[in-house]
């Protein structure tokens, strides 16, 4: 029945593991995961159009995707230098630096929240040297921002550094050898090697930050129209009944991290198009 | 694409000075990067610890022996002991299934396995709203037959099997696709079962990789905060998971008891870490 370069697959267990696949995901996730379509659709044109279109909503959006872009960007820059840190640079104590860039997939995201709030606060560790310059981190803005470069911190340094460690000398060597100086090698040479990487790892930091509630809401402050980001708002959208705000919401946010899996899809097929030319 | 001779991605040695930068600007960019992480990493790492023990050594244990907090524990060690060992099942099927078989659709399965990891948490807790909420599609059933699902331990179990599904099966996959099939097609000639086969064959190849794939799903399961918040209901001693408790305790001002329950979590993000290390270590010697 099921051929594999003509010849009959004699590996047993197709039917059994095929089956409990299927049937496992969609009672885990693709009927639960159906009944925020089934409710949006259930919805008024109207009504859908007004909860999304709030202006409480609006600033919501606003925070929520602007702030994670700032994350995403800061990501990209020091999450490229610290990926070509550990791979280049000998270092004491490297493969404990290493192993820790994993630690905010591993930190329960309300523990991220509570920490990042005490030691941004004013009279916090970090946050009592930047009061003095002005700069107010928690209960912020700028507090989403941090809250959402912690959360995103390894995906950019997860997807460059093997990418890097993989990069042959041999070009840096020819390029070496014909007169270019390190920086150009670098531009011209080891960055557009890197960078379809550099871009996943931005793009995936960003969709982490747009999704992310735990680590935010105790830095946040959380003012309506300020510091209040789009997942808090489906919460207080629930806990007030309002279900149809809630799913409608959620709609939209699906949507947009729809979105960026997709950018990111594209994107690698375009960098093995590239590596493959 | 290996490089000959041990430190192969090292190259600060003599010799190659073509080859790096200047000692000025590695130092820059080495303090730049520890600079980075310490910001964000570092210092609320040490923070947790430290805060946790501000009380002194007594309020530590007081905070964590409370019978709140532990009731907490024993949730949260529940529903991470159903999702691991379920998701761990269907990890290992999907794999077997996705790397040992070509049938049409096999990139939008795979695609959809990873669905979980694209969605927020506050929308994956709002989907089981929207089934076993009073208004849902099962919320009346339920509620005429006296059965608890929403704000109740089935929820909570239920959400964190949504987060945590996609864990196992995504590192298997790619692990069993490699080798191809040709050493479990070996085994079948000789004459071995399916079961042996998989047992003393592809089992062996792929262990570390399942114990890879557990120890990110177990923490994920202990330590989900947002889908698990959303259809918990906060009752305490009842539906409050660790990362609930400690939540609770923050917004009461009880700081130093949140840090203390919080540096149970941080020390189990330290262990997972530091197994994920091992293992990828491991993985990278066995290959």
């Amino acid at each position: 029945m099921f051929l594999t370069s003509r010849r009959k697959n004699i590996i047993p267990g197709f039917g059994l593991t095929f089956g409990y696949t299927v049937l496992y995901l969609s009672i885990i996730v693709l009927i639960p995961l159906s009944a925020i379509f089934i409710s949006t659709a259930s919805l008024s044109w109207q009504d859908f159009w007004a909860a999304v279109r709030s202006p409480r909503v609006l600033a919501s959006y606003r925070l929520t995707f602007g702030a994670s872009l700032v994350a995403a960007l800061v990501n990209a820059v020091f999450g490229l230098l610290t990926a070509w840190v550990l791979v280049r640079y000998r270092l004491p104590g490297k493969r404990i630096f290493d192993a820790l860039v994993d630690l905010p997939f591993a930190l329960p995201t309300a523990v991220a929240g509570i920490t990042l709030a005490s030691v941004y606060a004013p009279n916090g560790w970090i946050g009592r040297f930047l009061e003095p310059l002005g700069i107010k981190v928690a209960y912020t803005p700028l507090g989403v921002v941090v809250a959402m470069i912690f959360i995103g911190l390894p995906f950019v340094v997860r997807t460059v550094q093997p990418v890097l460690e993989e990069l042959e000398k041999d070009v840096e060597e020819a390029a070496a050898c014909l007169g270019a100086n390190r920086l150009q090698t670098f531009t011209r040479v080891v960055f557009p090697a890197l960078f379809p990487s550099l871009l996943t790892g931005f793009a995936l930091a960003f969709a982490r930050g747009v999704g992310e509630y735990g680590s935010i809401i105790f830095i946040a402050g959380n003012m309506p129209m300020v510091s209040e980001i789009t997942p808090l708002l489906i919460i207080t959208k629930l806990e007030q009944y309002d279900y149809a705000g809630a799913t409608a919401i959620a709609a939209v946010m699906l949507g947009a991290s729809f979105l960026v899996l997709f950018t990111v899809n594209v994107i690698q097929w375009w960098s093995r198009q590239y590596t493959e030319r | 694409m290996q490089f000959p001779g041990p430190g192969k991605n090292e190259t600060t040695s003599a010799g190659q000075t073509h080859l790096t930068e200047p000692l000025a600007v590695r130092l820059l960019l080495i303090t730049l990067a520890l600079g980075f992480l310490s910001l964000f990493l570092f210092v609320p790492l040490a923070a947790v610890f430290a805060q946790a023990f501000e009380k002194g050594g007594g309020a530590y244990l007081a905070a964590i022996t409370d019978p709140e907090a532990l009731a907490a524990v024993k949730l949260t060690l529940l529903a991470a002991g159903i999702s691991v060992p379920l998701n761990l099942v269907f990890g290992v099927a999907a794999a077997w299934t996705i790397a040992k078989f070509e049938f049409p659709g096999k990139s939008l399965l795979v695609t959809l396995i990873d669905l979980p990891f694209s969605i927020s948490p506050v929308i994956s807790g709002l989907i089981f709203v929207l089934i076993f909420g009073l208004h849902g599609w099962v919320g009346e059933w339920l509620f005429e037959h006296d059965i608890e699902v929403l704000f109740a331990v089935p929820a909570i179990v239920l959400a964190t099997v949504f987060v945590t599904f996609p864990f196992v099966a995504r590192e298997l996959i790619p692990l069993m696709q490699s080798p191809g099939k040709d050493e479990e097609e070996a085994a079948l000639v000789l004459g071995a079962g399916g079961f042996t086969t998989f047992i003393r064959v592809t089992l062996p190849n792929i262990k570390w990789g399942v114990l890879y794939g557990v120890i990110l799903c177990n923490a994920r399961a202990m330590g989900e905060f947002g889908a698990v918040s959303v259809v918990s209901g906060h009752i305490r001693g009842l539906t409050n998971t660790m990362p609930l408790h400690v939540e609770i305790l923050y917004n009461e001002y009880n700081f130093a008891a949140a840090f203390a329950v919080a540096s149970l979590l941080a020390l189990l993000a330290l262990v997972t870490v530091g197994l994920k290390s091992l293992t990828e270590w491991r993985m990278r010697e066995g290959r």
